[in-house]
C-alpha cells in the first residue's frame, strides 16, 4: 500500500500568556510567605494527626526544649504593656526605646534580672544558642514563679487592650521530659488556665 | 513555544564589507515555565504546612485541696503507663486490684492502638457505657510519648460515646510497677 501522508501542521504554541501566569502567580506566593523569625531555642515538636491550624493572634507560646522554657506572645502591644506591668512588679525601670525593643522580640528566655542585657542586644546576637538560659519555673519563697508572673501579665494585657482571653499553646520538643512539661502545665492550672494547645507538626494518619 | 525573535535586519543589506549572519534566535521557553510551576507549588505548600497544627487539650480544674480523686469505674476504667525508652504498660481497674494484668506495649497501630480500640469494645459490650482512659507519664517518658498517647486517644476516638481521657498523676505503686517491669 502506498504510504499515506498525514498532512502534519505546526505544533508551536506560544507560551508567554501562560508565562505571564505563572510569574504572576509566583510573586503572589512569595510575597505572602512571610519570613520566619530566627528562634532563640530551635525546637522539634513531635507529629500528630490533629489538623487544626493555630490562631495567630491572642496568642501565647511557651517553647519547652533543653530543660528550659521560654515565652512569647502575639501582638506588639500587647509585649509592651506585659513589659510595663513586669517591670512594676519587680521594680525594674524600662525606657521607651527599650520597650519597643522589646516589642519586637518574639520570644525570649531569661530572668527578669538579665532582661534588659538581652534588649539591649542585637537580633542574632540574642538568638545564639546558649545564651539566653530560659525563664525560671520555681517559685521564690512566697513569691510564685517568674513564669506564672509572665503569664498572668499576658493575659492580663490582652484583656485590658484587646479584651479577648488569651490563648496559650506549648511547643515542646519531642525528646524533652514530661517533667518539665508537667510543671508548666501545673503552673498553668494554678492560674486557672484548663485549655491550652500542644504545637505539633503533620503526620499522616497510618 | 514563544520565541524571542531577533532577526531583525537580517534582510537589510550592509554596504560592501563583511556582512554578519545573524541567526533566527529561537528561545524555547518550557523549561522557564517548568520551573516557575515548581517554585509556585513549592511556595504554596510551604506557606500552609509551616503554620504549626494544634492539638487542643483540656485539664481538669486543680483544686489545691482536694488532689484528684476521680471516682471512676474500675471496670471502665484503663490505665496507661509511659515508661522510659519509648515503652509503656497499661492495665484494667485499679493499681492494688487490677482488673486485667498490666502487660507492656508499644506505641503506633499494632501496639497500643489495638489495645485501646480492643477494651472500647469490651467495655461497651459490658456496660453499655465508654472507655475511661487515664494517662499517667512517669518522670522517665518524653513529650513525644505524651503527644503520640494523646494523638491514638484522637485516632481510637476515645473521647466519642460517653468514653473519656485525663492526664492524672502517676502514684508510687505504679511506679514500682514500672520498676518491675523494668521501663522506668
Amino acid at each position: 500500500m502506498p504510504k499515506v501522508k498525514v498532512p502534519r501542521k505546526s505544533t508551536v504554541i506560544d507560551m508567554t500568556a501562560m508565562c505571564d501566569v505563572a510569574s504572576l502567580l509566583l510573586t503572589f506566593f512569595i510575597l505572602t510567605a512571610t519570613a520566619r523569625q530566627p528562634e532563640p531555642l530551635p525546637v522539634d515538636t513531635p507529629s500528630s494527626v490533629v489538623k487544626i491550624k493555630l490562631p495567630s493572634t491572642d496568642i501565647a507560646t511557651l517553647t519547652i526544649g533543653e530543660g528550659k522554657v521560654f515565652f512569647g506572645v502575639a501582638g506588639q502591644p500587647i509585649r509592651e504593656r506585659m513589659l510595663e506591668r513586669m517591670g512594676e512588679r519587680y521594680n525594674i525601670q524600662f525606657t521607651p526605646q527599650e520597650k519597643k525593643r522589646f516589642s519586637l522580640m518574639e520570644s525570649f528566655g531569661v530572668p527578669i534580672g538579665q532582661l534588659k542585657q538581652i534588649i539591649a542586644l542585637k537580633g542574632d546576637q540574642r538568638n545564639q544558642p546558649g545564651l539566653q538560659k530560659g525563664i525560671p519555673t520555681d517559685s521564690v519563697g512566697q513569691n510564685a514563679s517568674e513564669l506564672r508572673e509572665w503569664i498572668y501579665n499576658a493575659r492580663y494585657a490582652t484583656k485590658e487592650l484587646n479584651d479577648q482571653e488569651l490563648r496559650i499553646s506549648i511547643k515542646g520538643d519531642s525528646k524533652e521530659n514530661v517533667k518539665l512539661v508537667k510543671k508548666v502545665i501545673a503552673i498553668l492550672q494554678s492560674q486557672e488556665v484548663n485549655k491550652f494547645s500542644l504545637i505539633t507538626s503533620l503526620e499522616g494518619a497510618d | 513555544m514563544a520565541e524571542l525573535d531577533s532577526s531583525g535586519g537580517g534582510g537589510k543589506k550592509k554596504g560592501g564589507k563583511v556582512r554578519s549572519k545573524k541567526q533566527n534566535a529561537r528561545v524555547d521557553m518550557t523549561p522557564m515555565v517548568d520551573l516557575m510551576f515548581l517554585l509556585i507549588t513549592f511556595f504554596m505548600l510551604t506557606t500552609t504546612l509551616a503554620k504549626p497544627q494544634a492539638m487542643d487539650l483540656a485539664m481538669p480544674d486543680k483544686d489545691e485541696k482536694n488532689d484528684d480523686k476521680f471516682e471512676v469505674a474500675d471496670t471502665r476504667t484503663m490505665t496507661i503507663l509511659l515508661g522510659a525508652r519509648d515503652r509503656l504498660e497499661w492495665y484494667i481497674g485499679s493499681v492494688d486490684k487490677p482488673i486485667s494484668a498490666p502487660q507492656l506495649d508499644n506505641y503506633g497501630k499494632k501496639g497500643i492502638r489495638k489495645a485501646i480500640l480492643d477494651k472500647i469494645k469490651e467495655v461497651r459490650a459490658k456496660t453499655g457505657k465508654g472507655l475511661i482512659v487515664l494517662i499517667k507519664a512517669s518522670d522517665k517518658s518524653n513529650y513525644k510519648n505524651l503527644v503520640d498517647i494523646l494523638d491514638e486517644m484522637k485516632i481510637t476516638n476515645v473521647g466519642v460515646n460517653g468514653g473519656t481521657y485525663a492526664i492524672v498523676d502517676i502514684t508510687e505503686p505504679e511506679i514500682g510497677l514500672l520498676k518491675r517491669d523494668g521501663i522506668f
